[in-house]
């Protein structure tokens, strides 16, 4: 598969949130402002970037040969929160504007299945280490497309009257499935 | 004491059911509920973590410093994940590839770390162990539910039988990806109108 079919792919037609369906209790839950959909979606890329990269290597230099894959969930996830915490210290010290404003986004980010689930469909594709990079990173920058997308369709549902028990998760939901159908159009690209 | 502990593994399946009361754990909600089967297999394969790691954090939860808690559960987490994972490649391993990666994904749903923090590390093994059993089979059923009406408006089967003959013609929007947000967020809105008030 060539890089650009790849970058494609990974934004749009397997858009992480809306197709693959994961990372979506941050999807809803960060969506009603537009200042936390954008803080949470740079967070995202940032981390997501990293934990493929580092994943990656560990899987490939470290569980593989050692024959320890059948640890990889638990390998992973611990690389993550490692990660997570290492990143926001080294944020706090070097760049204080870049910290405050990801902010409260960055410790949530650890239990936020997008990050472990691209980490282990990197794995599962039998990617080198230029696709997982890629991949990576496309996937990151379509889960920032969808949630910031869906914050600004989300800051007018809150204009409009919506039947009572339809409020809040409810329309959010039916909100995200048209927002879904939108990118289910490009699935014929790739 | 019997009594609350029939409370504890009661409200899990009305009063705190997951995820239509507690709205956590939507990923595999979303992702695995194409058809009754698969719902049910994915809720079961939670309720086992959720169990055993409620047993687990309950009986170290003096011994684990609240410092560092989060990240001692998500290890015990992860290994009855990684248990889990294993027992379904041996026994029941088509399901287990039509689930993919939502399996090892069980490890940062957020309902698992939400009672192994809310509950377990602050309560007895029997209290614990009801609450574990209880919200597990309330996100069991909620999920075959879910998977239920999705593939019987869908693909016009239950549980892989045909239910309106030949002619039926399926409404696959159910059965794909936008589908699910839409037959999600109307249940959701059938809930809060027989529910509340």
């Amino acid at each position: 598969m060539g890089y650009f079919e790849l970058i494609v792919s990974c934004i749009l037609v397997n858009n992480i949130l809306l197709a693959q369906f994961l990372g979506n209790c941050p999807f809803l839950g960060t969506s009603k402002k537009m200042e936390t959909a954008v803080g949470m979606a740079m967070a995202v890329v940032f981390v997501l970037v990293l934990a493929g990269v580092i994943t990656w290597i560990a899987y490939t230099y470290l569980l593989v040969p050692y024959d320890l894959v059948y640890l990889r969930t638990i390998a992973f996830i611990l690389v993550i929160a490692a990660l997570v915490q290492f990143v926001e210290m080294f944020l706090k010290k070097s760049i204080p504007v870049l910290y405050a404003g990801l902010g409260i986004f960055l410790p949530l980010i650890t239990t936020n299945c997008a990050v472990l689930g691209v980490c282990i469909i990197n794995i599962d594709k039998e990617f080198t280490f230029m696709q997982t990079l890629v991949s990576s990173f496309a996937y990151a920058v379509g889960f920032g497309l969808a949630l910031i997308l869906f914050a600004g369709v989300r800051e007018r549902v809150l204009l409009a009257r919506v039947p009572r028990p339809l409020q809040d998760t409810s329309i959010g939901l039916v909100t995200a499935g048209l927002l879904s159908l939108t990118f289910f159009a490009f699935r014929g690209m790739v | 004491m019997a009594k609350t502990l029939v409370q504890e593994f009661t409200k899990g399946l009305w009063a705190e059911i997951p995820p239509f009361r507690l709205v956590l754990g939507l990923c595999p909600t979303l992702g695995v509920t194409t058809s009754m089967k698969n719902g049910l297999g994915m809720g079961l394969a939670t309720t086992f973590v959720l169990v055993f790691s409620n047993i687990l954090i309950s009986l170290m939860r003096n011994l684990i410093p609240s410092k560092v808690r989060i990240a001692c559960f998500i290890i015990i987490i992860a290994t009855f994940v990684i248990v889990v994972e294993l027992l379904m490649q041996a026994y029941t391993y088509a399901l287990f590839q039509t689930l993919g990666v939502f399996i090892p994904l069980i490890v940062v749903n957020c309902i698992v770390l939400g009672r192994a923090e809310a509950f377990a590390s602050k309560n007895g093994l029997l209290a614990s162990t009801a609450d574990g059993l209880g919200i597990g089979i309330g996100f069991s059923l909620s999920l075959a539910s879910l998977g239920a009406v999705r593939e019987i408006i869908g693909t016009g089967t239950f549980f892989g039988h045909s239910l309106f003959g030949p002619n039926y013609e399926p409404f696959t929007f159910m059965v794909q990806a936008p589908g699910a947000f839409v037959a999600l967020g109307l249940m959701l809105c059938m809930m809060n109108l027989i529910g509340k008030k």
